[in-house]
């Protein structure tokens, strides 16, 4: 062994002095996660920044705005005809439901009332969409908390509810079939018949679902307790639909202002649930989705003859004058804030959307969560990315 | 029942390393081509079927050469390291992985000579290799300068960590009751054993040691990251976990690695519990016969279990990161214990 140089010597002291002034400076600091715009689990462009210590949120800011399309400007030049293939487009995964509360308002002030069979068909189209809706919602939590499985098999029984509201309106997804004073045909030959039997299919679905998911032990454990919203909170922030419902709100705009819609004539029932976690809002939805399949049954079977379309001028002007519409949409309520100075086009348009103001309320729910769940809270408020932006 | 055909192949005479690199050439063979199978049969197929759809149906008879395609594809496909990257820990660390997982079949016997090194402390060096690869994967997660490697590649060391040691410790008392480590003797004792008397079907270890073997299981599912213990991968919030920055060729070596430790447990599992490449002694079959039904014996036994980890990931959905540590050190952990305790018990009792 050779003896100690110097060089040795100077490079040990000055690894000591390295390390003790790393003892002084050693602060932990969070970590910014960027979870967004592209992210698989912000189905869209949400975009997210959390502050993480470890696996635990301290703050989570949800950043909107990257889907931003200018529908309440574009409506602004679009006669009234053209602007429900707008709104179609706001929350796609429920088109149909988006038309109704625009045309309700504009008939509101036009003072058209379509006729009763209109009205139905417009109940159950409504309905369906909520059930499409719904389907993707219960398979696609199971994609959230890791199962692949349920997933597909909404995807295959929505199918069958798409297939349905295609041969109605022609459209699969963005039917753009309501009109002011009524709807653009009637139902085709057999239809009832057919929406009957994938309803059957939906039933089976939610029995699947419950069996798959609800059921499973682990899903419980990850969502009972986890995004609690407690009444008063969820009142102060504006969340409505099923978000509201599963923290105990009883309130459903179907029930409590069923404007111009079919529903005081149907036997059904308001779900609560409440929790208010995110097993409470999976649960509402669940049995939301089976109520919508009771009503689409009463409504097929007691469907009223007659027209379809109310006495409407070929050329529409609405007059002047504003008027507010908003429906319980599958996401919660939706409404249009309705300005015309008597023009061929709005004046001002208004779009309230169930998700801006479901998702306003992230950053109080994910302080102090572990990352998994902000993915479980994320999906159980179930939002739309173009109902947030517009 | 002989094969007397086969008995110029058995007398051949080889040298050292003839011998060992013949070994193992086939035991690679083996490896991948059962990994192979694993995945068209139940990645490509068995699960379509579970979630209501075909799978692939254009390349070959029902897709069966999809692999192929599949592996053609990641061949072709572009090799990013991210510029941010520490290059040399990026570059090794599937390396590792797979290392890891090839050392397991080492000593997994196929057959009375069919064991590329028949080590007296078998088990003990499979537990040992397996848990290697929590290196490769920390590497990967540090060294790929992204946040959700990082997450994921920290998930991964505290889960592998944790399911180390029900797996060793489920493994315990089928050591105890045969009282060797060796493979090939945990394999004889299960084929000469029997039950009450009755050597019908040996004396399989699933039977005295089931809830050694369902530990076992649960913990292999956790060690290859499956769902419900799939928080390292977790698509749905890490996009893929340590793994997101590797493309082409460098995914291809995680993916074969993940499928073919699936099947090297399976192996092992198979060999601990339901008596390995033997049949029941009584069953009369010969000795020369079993090498070549060895093979064919461990490899279904393996491909079936497999097939239960696939199962199982395509049902449930996945724990969080403190229930599955929870899951580990208050369920499993007590439960293999106090497993080792009776078995102990038992065999000084008896």
């Amino acid at each position: 062994m050779t003896a100690v140089t110097d060089r040795q010597k100077l490079s040990y002291i000055a690894s000591q002095a390295a390390d003790a002034r790393v003892n002084v400076e050693l602060e932990t600091e969070g970590m910014t996660l960027n979870i967004g715009p592209q992210h698989p689990a912000t189905h869209g462009t949400l975009r997210i920044v959390a502050q993480l210590d470890g696996e635990q949120v301290i703050r989570a800011e949800p950043m909107a705005g990257y889907m931003h399309r200018g529908y309440e400007k574009l409506s602004e030049v679009r006669t009234y005809p053209q602007i429900t293939t707008l709104v179609n487009r706001i929350d796609w995964l429920g088109s149909f439901a988006n038309e109704v509360p625009f045309i309700l308002a504009a008939e509101h002030l036009m003072e058209v009332e379509a006729p009763p069979r209109a009205t139905w068909i417009r109940t159950l189209l409504f309905e369906m969409s909520r059930v499409a809706h719904m389907i993707l919602f219960l398979g696609d939590m199971g994609v959230q908390l890791g199962a692949v499985t349920p997933v597909f098999f909404a995807f295959r029984d929505r199918e069958f509810v798409l297939d349905q509201i295609e041969k109605a309106t022609g459209g699969r997804f963005h039917p753009n079939f309501d009109r002011i004073g009524g709807l653009k045909d009637d139902l085709p030959k057999g239809w009832i018949e057919s929406t009957k039997d994938s309803m059957q299919t939906v039933l089976t679905f939610c029995d699947q679902i419950e069996d798959l998911l609800l059921g499973s032990e682990i899903f419980q454990s990850r969502t009972r307790g986890i995004g609690v919203i407690p009444k008063d909170v969820a009142m102060q922030y504006g969340l409505s639909g099923a978000n509201a419902r599963g923290s105990g709100i009883d309130w459903d705009l179907r029930r409590d202002n069923p404007v111009g819609l079919a529903y005081p004539d149907l036997d059904w029932k308001v779900w609560t649930h409440p929790d208010g976690d995110s097993f409470s809002r999976f649960w509402v939805r669940l049995q939301e989705t089976r109520e919508a399949v009771k009503m689409i049954e009463q409504l097929c079977d007691g469907m009223p003859s007659g027209p379809i379309m109310a006495k409407v001028p070929r050329i529409i002007k609405v007059p002047a004058g504003e008027a507010y519409v908003a429906t319980e949409n599958p996401l919660g309520e939706m409404g249009y804030y309705l300005v015309s100075q008597g023009g061929l086009t709005p004046f001002r348009l208004k779009i309230r959307s169930a998700s801006f103001n479901n998702v306003s309320i992230a950053p109080w729910l994910l302080r102090g969560v572990y990352v998994p769940d902000i993915i479980t809270i994320l999906g159980s408020l179930y939002f739309i990315l173009g109902d947030i932006d517009r | 029942m002989t094969l007397s055909f086969m008995d110029p192949l058995l007398a051949l005479e080889l040298a050292y390393w003839q011998e060992t690199s013949l070994k193992v050439l086939l035991g690679l063979a083996a490896a991948l081509g059962l990994t192979g199978a694993v995945v068209y049969l139940y990645l490509f197929k068995f699960v379509s079927f579970m979630q209501s759809r075909l799978g692939p149906m254009e390349a070959g008879p029902y897709g069966s050469l999809q692999l192929l395609a599949e592996v053609g594809k990641w061949l072709q496909k572009e090799d990013i390291t991210p510029s941010r990257a520490d290059k040399l820990v990026f570059g090794i660390a599937p390396a590792v992985v797979l290392t890891s997982t090839f050392l397991i079949f080492v000593v997994i016997p196929a057959g009375p000579n069919a064991v590329i090194a028949d080590l007296a402390t078998g088990i003990y060096y499979v537990l040992a290799v397996s848990s290697l690869s929590v290196i490769g994967i920390l590497m990967a997660g540090w060294a790929s300068a992204n946040k959700y490697a990082l997450i994921g590649g920290l998930r991964a060391a505290g889960q592998l960590i944790a399911y180390e040691l029900p797996m060793v410790l489920a493994v315990v008392g089928v050591v105890i009751t045969v009282g060797s480590l060796n493979l090939q003797d945990i394999v004889a004792a299960q084929a000469s054993g029997e039950i009450f008397g009755w050597d019908g079907i040996g004396n399989p270890f699933v039977i005295t040691q089931f809830i050694g073997f369902m530990i076992f299981l649960i913990a292999v599912q956790a060690e290859l990251t499956q769902t419900p213990f799939d928080m390292p991968i977790a698509e749905s919030e890490l996009v893929a976990g340590y793994h997101v920055e590797y493309t082409g060729i460098r995914f291809l070596v995680y993916f074969i690695s993940e499928f073919a430790t699936a099947v090297a447990f399976a192996a092992v599992a198979s060999t601990l519990f339901l008596g390995g490449w033997a049949v029941p002694e009584s069953w009369g079959i010969s000795r020369d016969a079993m090498h070549w039904v060895g093979p064919v014996v461990i490899s279904t036994k393996a491909v079936i279990l497999v097939g239960v980890v696939f199962w199982v990931r395509f049902t449930f959905p996945r724990f969080r990161e403190d229930q599955l540590q929870k899951l580990a050190w208050k369920g499993l952990i007590p439960l293999a214990l106090a497993n080792i305790a009776v078995t102990a018990a038992l065999k000084v009792a008896f």
